[in-house]
């Protein structure tokens, strides 16, 4: 299990990985933490010719906050997003999603922004940036360009970048006073990926829910305050929306069900933290 | 002042191994140095689950740099002959496929070349055209008379049906007041040991010899099985064995295919040749434990006693019977009563082959299938019966007064107290406190329950059991086997200093610690003063077919006979020192590293003197000693015989016991258990270190909780491999494994040397049963079957399923809900062109057409009106391949509708599927295209990307489509187009 | 803008366990291999190349890395430790290897190199652990051999050593 040849380009700064994506497109991955490419590369699954390493870029590994967004660079990693002090008082979601993703040790390694180009369907990074209604920064040459995470992720490992853009930053809105934040996930084991994970954002007036592990990609709804049958129906009626399939890990049918229980549990632990 | 004898063995003294580990100065096989000029291999492994293999084209990767061999089965079949197998059946049992695959991830070619990052890239270069064959994997369905033969000339894919009778079954189920059954299928899972296999082949031509390194466990029986293969005197295979060996639990025995395949690429390739397996090959291709069909009945008293047992065993041994198989079906035959006291005992075995990876060795080997049964049936018949559970078993023991016990089928209990054991887990397991969390826990509505399972633990497999797969008179024609053949050797240096030698080689185990413990005992010594060897070499260290690390038969034989030869050194000593100090042998006495005439402190020698003397001063020996320097002791117990006429067998010489129970709690939302509390009593006889047994419980328990919730090597109905990963094979880790309360009784062995009893398996037996037990009692089922996962309990629990909204479009079927194991991807959707019915019609017979529509295409060849081939680069996201790709248009309708029927294959796997098309003329000059599809992948992405696969599909499909619509229309795409083509259902 | 080609070793340099190392590297060449066959630090072992197992943890520049995800030009400049760097002396253990060894935590050591690693790493951030931030951060390794207990106890006891506070009792069963 090695991996087939590449060149690697060690960028020093961003202008210089924007040009080899231009001039490689999608014969060149970007590589950043390295924990999802790298499997895929080892195994063989993927094979491209040019590897463009953006982690020497200066400046692409602090997070900044800009008014209520915090802006978090394509050098950051998942560990340091974590350790970030005021987090949990700035985007109690983000904080109380990112211990469940994958291990102590590769979110040491493991870049936020990297999980979210991956766009892996069960992922915490992405559900969150929908859940949030987040945005993803993309840069090529030719243009810079937001786009907001409900567009962004396409389906299973396929998003609306280019070939020739890279993600620069992915922005989370900094929580609103009066908003309620709860995440929670059922997975085989802890750190794997989620069989279904769902972040609860409840506002004065409004139930938004996002899904992951179930849709091809993160799926959010949005539904007035309801309680009782009638937020039963509504989770019902999103998790036959959702399309389930089954999987080795997972039925469809055991999906669904983890929609109607561990997303009414999530609103309802959103709605007690409500600030 | 008389020096006092300490005594080491029995306590858990910190091991010797431990340093060098801890440090990184393991000496695994990875870590050794290898002569300069060594090659490296890769092996091509096949993606189809069978099929004629047509062709290899092997000249572009012969060509590419540092290549130096490429070795295919016909190279081997050349210089090698098929393994013999436990079987007599007409099977050819290759290492690698020779003109057939037979399962997903067999062998097919070896690239050499001077690194393994040069060699995987020359395996992608290679090409094979295959030529698929109906395949079957499950047992069963092997058994029936339509299914495909793997073998032709076994003419069947059951290769062994067995009867045996014991006792007068038949009448006591006539007699019983109840007959109760379980029918069980038990998965598929394996040892997964954290180190690979490797090996390092070097061959030598003038001597027509191999010398082979590899982290091989034993049994040593298998190296008489490879060194026939290679076609060589077994002195002619020079096997040996690193100090050190990351793991095993019976896997490592099936190295020995690799080991033959390396040396032959080392002779093909005139260089000493290495390969390290890689983690994706071991849990396709290694060793899997047999996932086995059972019914068991039982002929049951109104008071729960047991008067006959009736078991039907279907074993799937996978695509080879390959030796030591049917190992796993038999290892159990004499215990297959477990711990009771059952006189009446019919079975029938039958042997399956299936196209999946072949089965062998795996921790427990063959007894979580036999107790998953044996112990599901006891909670039946308590749960049928309106019995405790607890009262059933015991009411059904083998008494303490019975032992030393034969079984109705031949096993020799040796000791144990199974009433008392169960009485102290009781009381100091705290069942009462388990019952009032089940009460407390089901009064607030929640799912707890309580399961027990009582085992009896084998160790030290008697190496004739093997042969009861035979007929007595096809035993009597090739002559008993038995035994168990024990090895050590123990030598004294010139400065008295003293070394150990067995042939055991552990993975992990401590043997060195242990050993040294037994002999310093022996000879009054320190620990440290003993130096223990454990690396064999079959070439010039004392070794016999049953020598090896398996079958828990360390501490019961190896230590044991490690003691019989440093006693029998000790008392040419004693001889020795007994003339220097001019005593009578029985007086001398040895302790604190001196040797003395007992009651005479004026008498005493250091130990190193006495030690030494045979080497400077032999004219000092006394009469009747010929020399105290080297003692090689070999044991085998009289109690392992060969099977008798009657197919009694002893089929091994320990007997532990093992009483589990657990309290569990069910979460009906997710399907996921909680252990509340888990409590495992061992009786393994005399404890030699009580650290190093504890950690074999703990390790044995960790290993069995993966079987109970986690670990399937899973296969599609068509034959895919599906977990070829640690993503998705999922070991238990430190966050699901609980701690457990482990408790002991001690009834010594009288069959071995120290009193001692095998221990490493047991709770692989005990475990997974007693959990399925406890959660039957939780959720109130009488089926259920391992892996215990979310989703088959939540499936047991769930209540039903609220209606899908009528709002949403009343689809009819579900998608993708089919027969358990179907990894069929299925699909429909729909797309609007801007184009004419015709136009679209005409460009899908047209192959240049086609190939700008075809997502990835590299140009398309037109065999026929609707036949074609093309080169495509298939891929979602990074994932990317090229592949061939054939494509057949058939029940055409033009211009209405059509089935495209395509079939992929390329490095990472094959692909097939079909979908039908069909065109309607819409509103507005738009023709509506709808389209379904079946597919199925196979071949190494779906062992490895499974979770890809749904999307890939869609994509690829999408991608087909919106070039399509670009093509019809080209002005006509707009925007939302390709979302809208996408579809929600695609 | 330094470009590597895919076709041509590198020389990368880097500090192995406090002492300056070098190799000569194609861009595809894996840390691990790196590590174990360019410069013989075969203490840090190869479980199943793609990030699950925790078997080939390292630290770079303090932090844990599957050194199977890391390619050895990502270690160009860096601060790289391995097993090989945890003990103070060459015949003596870290008071962790100690508690490991007293604690019977490791059976075929083949995984351990990397929990130790991890365990260094995570107790200098987090000095006074919990038992469940200690089976969290071993719950990023696959041990096949131990059963996990023996190895959180020993970490236990560890920490507590390393705050020089007093061992904790010895467990006892049941």
């Amino acid at each position: 299990m090695k991996p087939a040849a590449f060149d690697y380009i060690r960028a020093g700064d961003l202008s210089e990985a924007l040009d080899a994506l231009a001039r490689h497109g999608s014969d060149a991955r970007i590589i950043a933490g390295g924990q999802s490419l790298l499997p895929m590369l080892n195994m063989r699954l993927a094979k491209p010719t040019v590897l463009i390493d953006v982690m020497a870029i200066p400046g692409l590994d602090k997070v900044r906050r800009a008014g209520d967004a915090i802006i978090v660079p394509a050098g950051v990693r998942q560990a340091a997003l974590m350790r970030r002090p005021e987090l949990s008082a700035e985007q109690p979601l983000l904080a109380a999603a990112l211990p469940w993703l994958g291990h102590y040790q590769t979110r040491a390694r493991g870049t936020v922004c990297g999980s979210a180009a991956h766009a892996d369907p069960s992922a915490e990074i992405p559900l969150c940036l929908v859940a949030l209604d987040g945005e993803i920064r993309l840069r090529s040459r030719r243009k810079s360009r937001t786009v907001k995470a409900g567009d962004f992720f396409a389906g299973m490992m396929v998003t609306d970048k280019a070939d020739d853009e890279l993600i620069e930053a992915v922005v989370f809105p900094v929580a609103r006073p009066g908003t309620g934040h709860a995440f929670k996930e059922v997975a085989r084991r802890h750190g794997d990926f989620a069989i279904v994970g769902c972040a609860a954002v409840v506002t004065a007036d409004a139930i938004h829910l996002a899904v992951a592990g179930v849709a091809d990609k993160p799926e959010r709804r949005s539904f007035p305050l309801l309680d009782g049958s009638a937020l039963s129906d509504a989770l019902n009626a999103f998790a036959w929306d959702l399309d389930a399939r089954d999987d080795f890990h997972a039925t469809a049918r055991l999906r669904r069900d983890l929609v109607r229980s561990l997303g009414r549990d999530t609103i309802a632990e959103a709605l007690s933290c409500r600030a | 002042m008389r020096p006092e004898t300490i005594s080491w063995t029995g306590q858990s003294v910190e091991r010797v191994e431990d340093a060098a580990l801890l440090t990184g100065r393991g000496r695994f096989i990875d870590d050794l140095g290898v002569r300069p000029g060594t090659l490296h291999a890769a092996i091509l492994r096949s993606p189809h689950a069978h099929a004629d293999i047509l062709s290899i084209d092997s000249t572009a990767a012969a060509a590419m740099p540092g290549v130096a061999a490429i070795v295919t089965g016909r190279d081997l079949a050349r210089l090698t002959t098929p393994m013999v197998a436990g079987l007599k059946v007409a099977v050819e049992n290759w290492p690698m496929a020779v003109e057939r695959v037979r399962y997903v991830g067999e062998p097919v070619a070896i690239v050499v070349a001077q690194d393994r990052y040069l060699a995987e890239d020359a395996l992608d270069a290679i090409e094979i055209e295959y030529a698929p064959r109906p395949c079957v994997v499950d047992p069963l369905a092997s058994l029936g008379a339509d299914a495909p033969v793997l073998h032709d000339k076994a003419g069947a894919n059951l290769v062994s049906d067995r009867c045996f009778r014991y006792g007068e079954p038949e009448a006591a189920f006539a007699q019983a007041a109840h007959r109760l059954e379980v029918s069980i299928a038990y998965p598929r899972n394996t040892g997964a040991p954290m180190e690979t296999f490797g090996v390092v082949a070097d061959y030598d031509p003038h001597e027509d010899a191999y010398e082979i390194l590899a982290n091989f466990q034993g049994p040593f029986s298998i190296h008489a099985v490879m060194a026939r293969c290679l076609k060589v005197p077994g002195n002619r295979l020079r096997l040996r064995m690193p100090p050190d060996s990351g793991g095993s639990f019976g896997v490592k025995q099936g190295v020995a295919p690799y080991a033959v395949l390396i040396g032959v690429a080392a002779r093909l390739a005139r260089a000493p040749v290495k390969w390290i397996e890689d983690r994706l090959e071991h849990l396709s291709a290694a060793v899997a434990a047999t996932n086995r069909v059972t019914t068991l009945k039982a002929a049951v008293t109104s008071e729960g006693r047991i008067t006959a047992l009736d078991w039907d065993q279907v074993e799937d041994c996978g695509a080879y019977p390959r030796a030591p198989e049917p190992a796993t079906l038999y290892r159990m035959h004499g215990n297959m009563t477990g711990a009771y006291d059952i006189a009446n005992l019919a079975i029938r075995n039958r042997v399956v082959l299936t196209n999946k990876a072949p089965t062998g060795l795996v921790r427990g080997f063959g007894g979580p299938q036999v107790y998953y049964a044996l112990e599901r049936l006891m909670q039946r018949i308590a749960v049928t019966l309106g019995l405790d559970p607890l009262a059933v078993i015991r009411a059904n023991l083998i008494q303490r007064g019975q032992f030393p016990y034969r079984t109705a089928s031949g096993a020799l209990y040796d000791s144990g107290d199974y009433a008392k054991a169960i009485d102290l887990a009781v009381a100091d397991g705290r069942l009462a406190e388990l019952e009032r969390r089940r009460n407390e826990a089901r009064a607030a509505g929640r799912r707890y329950g309580i399961g027990f399972a009582a085992a009896v633990e084998p160790s030290v497999s008697n190496m004739g059991y093997i042969t009861s797969v035979l007929t007595a008179a096809e035993r009597q024609k090739a002559g008993p086997k038995n035994g168990a053949q024990a090895t050590a050797t123990v030598s004294l240096d010139p400065v008295g200093s003293v070394s150990v030698h067995v042939a055991s080689v552990p993975q992990g185990q401590g043997h060195r610690t242990v050993l040294a413990q037994v002999v310093a005992d022996v000879f009054g010594l320190s620990r440290e003063a003993i130096s223990v060897v454990v690396d064999l070499d079959t070439g010039k260290d004392a070794w016999s077919i049953a020598s090896g690390n398996y079958s828990s038969r360390f501490a019961a034989a190896v230590a044991g006979t490690a003691h019989l030869a440093a006693t029998r050194l000790r008392d040419k000593l004693a001889a020795i020192a007994a003339s220097q100090l001019d005593v009578a042998p029985a007086q001398i006495g040895f302790a604190g590293g001196a040797v003395f005439a007992t009651g005479d402190a004026t008498k005493t020698l250091p130990f190193g003197r006495v030690a030494a003397l045979s080497h400077w001063s032999p004219a000092l020996l006394p009469d009747g000693v010929d020399q105290a320097i080297r003692e090689t002791a070999f044991w085998t117990p009289p109690e392992l015989a060969a099977p008798t006429e009657d197919d009694q067998v002893n089929s091994s010489l320990c007997h532990g016991f093992i009483f589990d129970m657990a309290g569990v709690e069910v979460d009906v939302d997710t399907g996921k258990v909680r252990i509340d509390r888990y409590v495992t009593m061992h009786d393994c006889g005399r404890v030699l270190h009580p650290g190093m047994v504890e950690g074999q419980i703990r390790g044995g328990f960790a290993q069995a909780l993966g079987a109970t919730f986690y670990e399937e090597l899973a296969y599609a109905y068509d034959g895919a491999f599906l977990t070829g990963t640690f993503a998705d094979y999922l070991l238990p880790t430190a966050t699901e494994t609980p701690d457990i309360a482990i408790l002991h009784i001690e009834t010594p062995s009288p069959f071995t040397p120290l009193g001692a009893k095998g221990v490493g398996e047991g709770n692989c037996m005990s475990t997974p049963v007693c959990l399925a037990n406890a959660v039957a009692d939780a959720i109130g089922v009488a089926e259920l079957d391992l892996p215990l996962t979310p989703a088959r309990i939540a499936a047991l629990v769930a209540a039903a399923e609220p209606a899908r909204p009528a709002s949403d479009g009343g689809r009819a079927a579900e998608l993708g809900a089919a027969r358990p194991g179907d990894r069929t991807l299925r699909g429909e959707g729909q797309a609007k062109v801007a184009a004419t019915p015709e136009a679209i019609w005409a460009m899908l017979l047209d192959a240049e057409q086609l190939a700008s529509i075809i997502p990835g295409c590299h140009g398309v060849r037109k065999l026929s009106e609707t036949h074609f081939k093309a080169d495509v680069t298939l891929g979602v996201g990074p994932v990317k391949g090229r592949y061939k790709a054939e494509i057949r248009l058939s029940d055409l309708d033009g211009p209405k509708a059509a089935t495209l029927t395509g079939s992929v294959s390329g490095a990472l796997g094959t692909g097939g599927g079909s979908g039908r098309v069909i065109l309607s003329a819409g509103e507005d000059g738009l023709t509506v295209i709808s389209y379904s599809y079946e597919a199925a992948v196979g071949g190494k992405v779906a062992a490895i990307g499974g979770r890809l696969l749904d999307g890939a599909a869609k994509a690829i499909i999408a991608q087909f489509f919106a070039a399509l619509a670009r093509k019809a229309a080209p002005a006509g795409a707009r925007t939302g187009f390709f979302a809208r083509l996408l579809g929600r259902r695609g | 803008m330094p470009r590597l080609s895919a076709t041509a070793r590198h020389r990368v340099a880097f500090t192995l366990n406090g002492r300056p190392v070098s190799l000569e590297a194609e861009p595809r060449l894996l840390a691990t291999d790196a590590l174990r066959h360019g410069l013989g630090a075969t203490g840090t072992h190869v479980g199943c190349e793609h990030g699950v197992c925790g078997a080939c943890t390292i630290q770079i520049d303090g932090a844990p890395a599957r050194a199977c995800l890391t390619l050895a030009v990502q270690l160009e400049g860096r601060d790289v430790r391995t097993v090989e760097g945890l003990s103070p002396a060459a015949d003596r253990l870290s008071v962790m290897q100690a508690a490991f060894r007293r604690h019977h935590a490791l059976q075929c050591g083949f995984c351990t190199a990397g929990i130790l690693i991890s365990l260094d790493a995570f107790l200098r951030e987090q000095p006074h652990p919990t038992e469940d931030e200690l089976r969290e951060v071993v719950g990023g390794h696959l041990c096949r051999c131990t059963g996990y207990t023996p190895i959180i106890r020993a970490a236990l006891e560890a920490a507590a050593q390393l705050l020089d506070a007093p061992p904790l009792p010895e467990p006892a069963h049941v």
